[in-house]
């Protein structure tokens, strides 16, 4: 009977391992054309971002501080719409310790300065000249906008336009406790 | 638990066909045979007794050899499908509605179906994945199996066997030797000795053996195997296999996807034809010139090792390349290839400040598009303020310019035009083929003079990490088949009783040829009794009574 269960025992185990690897291959094989880094729980890749006053932001600088990462473009209407709800939260937000970056598509500083000033937006902006920042988070359609936790890690990922609502709702959750 | 109690007295489990102590025959079946069935050494195949539990029952499924040989054609038949047309990954076109109407229009109701069953993207369809897993999970159970058992009964091998497990060999001799008696087991060993045989004695019974490691060929080789499928399915892990691609406009410079702290710069994307006269093939096709290079000039930058995305002030130049088809440029394992172009895109626009009534200019100005400036000074008093820029101007909503896209494929302005006539300014919107001229009749114009386009290349990024895996998997593999093809176990055993009868048994798991070379070579060294071989005795006899019945 010993002998008996441990080979229930091993077979169990052999079988369950193999499981798992199948499990691991076709996870990973449905979700290879997805996002693959930028997930929530994940961390947030640091960058460095100058913004259009000329002022860097490093990312782990923000460390204990919620940061919102928006990817946009100027051509693109959902993000003109999302826009006037973030600047209205930003002042009260920024006082409660969540700061919001705006990353732009690599476009002219004319188009953006024009953008920027029209639109008034008063949380910094900045260009990615070299589309790194987009890279390294694999940013697909615009708008997409990361809302990264004090602890450095992701919160959630959106795609897509936000209402006011579900903004402030999302910063709500990764303000600093 | 079932144990069958063999005569000798050794306990066996079930399903033994042949006593793991002295190989007598245990089962029915096997006593009925004349000659012993030496798969596995007559171990108990582990599935083939215990089938209760539904761990039982799935091992059993996959160890099945049937299963393992049925995996294999589905899994040929289902790989032959997906070369009948191209898959999706050959064919240059973006979304799933492009890729419908390719195959309906390049292969017609055959490619429709062959779309619409997802065949034309068949290697990574999850069905697929499942069956080459599937046909994985076979060869390792299966070889689990039959592996551990046939090591365990070949490593407690007996010298002296059952006089019914050496009848029952294929090639038995039985007599008495013709020299001198006493010392026949000694010439044996000797001979057996020099021809490189592994020989142990024990009392009057002599077992010598040769190539054991050969059965474990289709072992290794199944190693091989699953190395090389571990290979590919480590393609779907981050960081193993990168497959990427990217559009690089000239002059410009971007972080490389999938290529992490790398920035790839376009120097220069040349498109040369042959200047030859259309003729032949060429003319039957409608083909006015020919290709004959692609090649983006190409200059590699590497971040500092400590910097982060979005820091691109600091960049260091790797080196220059001319990427060519088939001459990829290489680096650290990434190779970067030419895929694909696109031809003039506009770069720059130049436009003359000109009066309406006299043509008369004042002087041009050049607008880089990538980079607009706010204010263009002409020298003499005249200036031009650019107030907005659209890339892709697309109509107006409410009364702003929008734009669709942020390329400039229909570029729109609006300029304020100072001259010292017009110190207030003169607002002019100007896209291609359309003037507007919102404060009312202006008395200068921003005249169209001239373009610069440049050119984009779209290049591949490649990178996998698992090709020595493959290449070692590969390699198990053939050693596997070389150790099962090229070396044969062969095994002799020889029993001498008291009153001199020598009882011989020989056994091989291929080439009957070359052991009886072997045993030929023995028994006139030491005058044993000529062998019989019991399967071609079968054979003659069956032959013989065809024969007969023929003639009679």
């Amino acid at each position: 009977m010993e002998q008996k269960k441990k080979r229930s025992i091993m077979r169990g185990v052999i079988l369950a391992i193999l499981a798992l690897a199948i499990g691991y291959s076709i996870y990973a094989a449905v979700t290879k054309d997805k996002i693959e880094l930028i997930t929530a729980g994940a961390e947030a890749p640091d960058f460095e971002v100058v913004d259009l006053n000329g002022e860097k932001h490093r990312l782990k600088d923000y460390k204990g501080q919620g940061v919102l990462l928006n990817f946009w473009g100027t051509w693109c209407e959902p993000c003109e719409r999302e826009f006037p709800a973030m600047e209205r939260q930003y002042e009260s937000f920024k006082k409660q310790g969540v700061e919001i970056i705006a990353v732009n598509f690599a476009q002219s500083e004319f188009e953006v300065n024009k953008y920027v000033t029209n639109m008034g937006m008063t949380f910094p902006v900045a260009i990615d000249k070299t589309k790194s920042v987009f890279t390294a988070y694999n940013i697909g359609p615009l708008p997409t906008s990361i809302f990264i936790k004090p602890d450095g890690t992701i919160d959630r990922v959106i795609t897509g336009e936000m209402s006011e609502v579900e903004i402030i709702q999302y910063l709500e959750s990764i303000k600093p406790e | 638990m079932n144990k069958i109690l063999c005569e000798c007295g050794h306990e066996n489990s079930e399903g033994t066909n042949l006593c793991q102590k002295c190989g007598s025959p245990l089962s029915e079946e096997e006593k009925s045979k004349k000659i012993a069935d030496m798969r596995y050494e007559g171990t108990a195949i582990r599935s083939k007794t215990y089938n209760k539990s539904i761990i039982d029952k799935i091992w059993n499924f996959f160890s099945s050899v049937k299963v393992g040989i049925a995996l294999i054609i589905i899994n040929l038949i289902a790989a032959s499908i997906g070369t009948i047309l191209p898959q999706e990954f050959y064919i240059s076109v973006a979304t799933d509605a492009e890729k419908k109407q390719y195959y309906s229009d390049v292969y017609g109701w055959f490619g429709e179906i062959y779309y619409a069953l997802g065949l034309s993207d068949l290697y990574s369809s999850l069905w697929f994945q499942i069956l080459v897993l599937m046909l994985g999970v076979s060869i390792i159970i299966a070889s689990i199996d039959r592996g551990f058992p046939l090591h365990k009964s070949l490593k407690n091998q007996r010298v002296k066997r059952h006089i019914n497990f050496m009848k029952r060999q294929r090639v038995v001799a039985n007599g008495v030797a013709t020299g001198q008696q006493e010392q026949t087991l000694e010439l044996v060993e000797q001979k057996l000795k020099n021809l490189k045989y592994n020989v142990r004695r024990e009392d009057n019974a002599v077992m010598a053996e040769k190539g054991r490691f050969s059965r474990y060929g289709a072992y290794v080789n199944h190693v091989g195997l699953i190395v090389f499928i571990v290979g590919v399915m480590l393609h779907l892990v981050p960081g193993f296999y990168v497959d990427e691609s990217m559009w690089l406009r000239e002059g410009e410079t971007r972080a490389i996807p999938g290529m992490d702290g790398y920035f790839l710069k376009n120097d220069k994307f040349i498109l040369e034809t042959y200047d030859n006269d259309p003729q032949g093939e060429q003319l039957k096709q409608g083909i006015n010139t020919m290709a004959k290079n692609y090649q983006t000039n190409v200059t590699l930058y590497k971040q500092a090792d400590d910097a982060v995305p979005g820091q691109a002030d600091n960049l260091q130049e790797v080196k220059s390349y001319e990427i060519r088809v088939n001459h990829p440029l290489k680096h650290d394992g990434y190779a970067v290839y030419q895929m694909d172009y696109r031809l003039n895109e506009l770069k720059t626009m130049i436009f003359d400040l000109s009066n309406k009534a006299t043509e008369e200019s004042l002087g041009q100005i050049s607008i880089d598009l990538t980079n607009p400036q706010d204010e263009y000074d002409l020298g003499n008093g005249a200036k031009v303020r650019l107030m907005g820029y659209y890339p892709d101007f697309s109509g107006f909503k409410e009364g702003v310019p929008q734009t669709a896209t942020q390329t400039p494929n229909n570029p729109a302005f609006i300029f304020k035009m100072i001259t010292p006539e017009t110190p207030d300014g003169e607002t002019s919107f100007v896209a291609i083929q359309q003037t507007l001229e919102p404060d009312g009749e202006n008395m200068y114009k921003m005249k169209f003079s001239n373009v610069e386009m440049r050119n984009m290349s779209g290049l591949m990024v490649r990178h996998d990490k698992t090709i020595p895996m493959l290449f070692v998997g590969g390699i198990i593999f053939m050693i596997g088949v070389a150790i099962g093809s090229y070396w044969n176990h062969r095994r002799i055993w020889i029993e001498q009783l008291e009153d001199g009868t020598i009882h011989l048994a020989a056994h091989t798991n291929k080439n009957w040829f070359g052991i009886k070379k072997d045993l030929d070579a023995l028994t006139s060294h030491a005058h044993l009794p000529q062998y019989i071989d019991q399967h071609e005795l079968d054979n003659n006899e069956k032959a013989d009574t065809e024969k007969e019945g023929k003639t009679s």
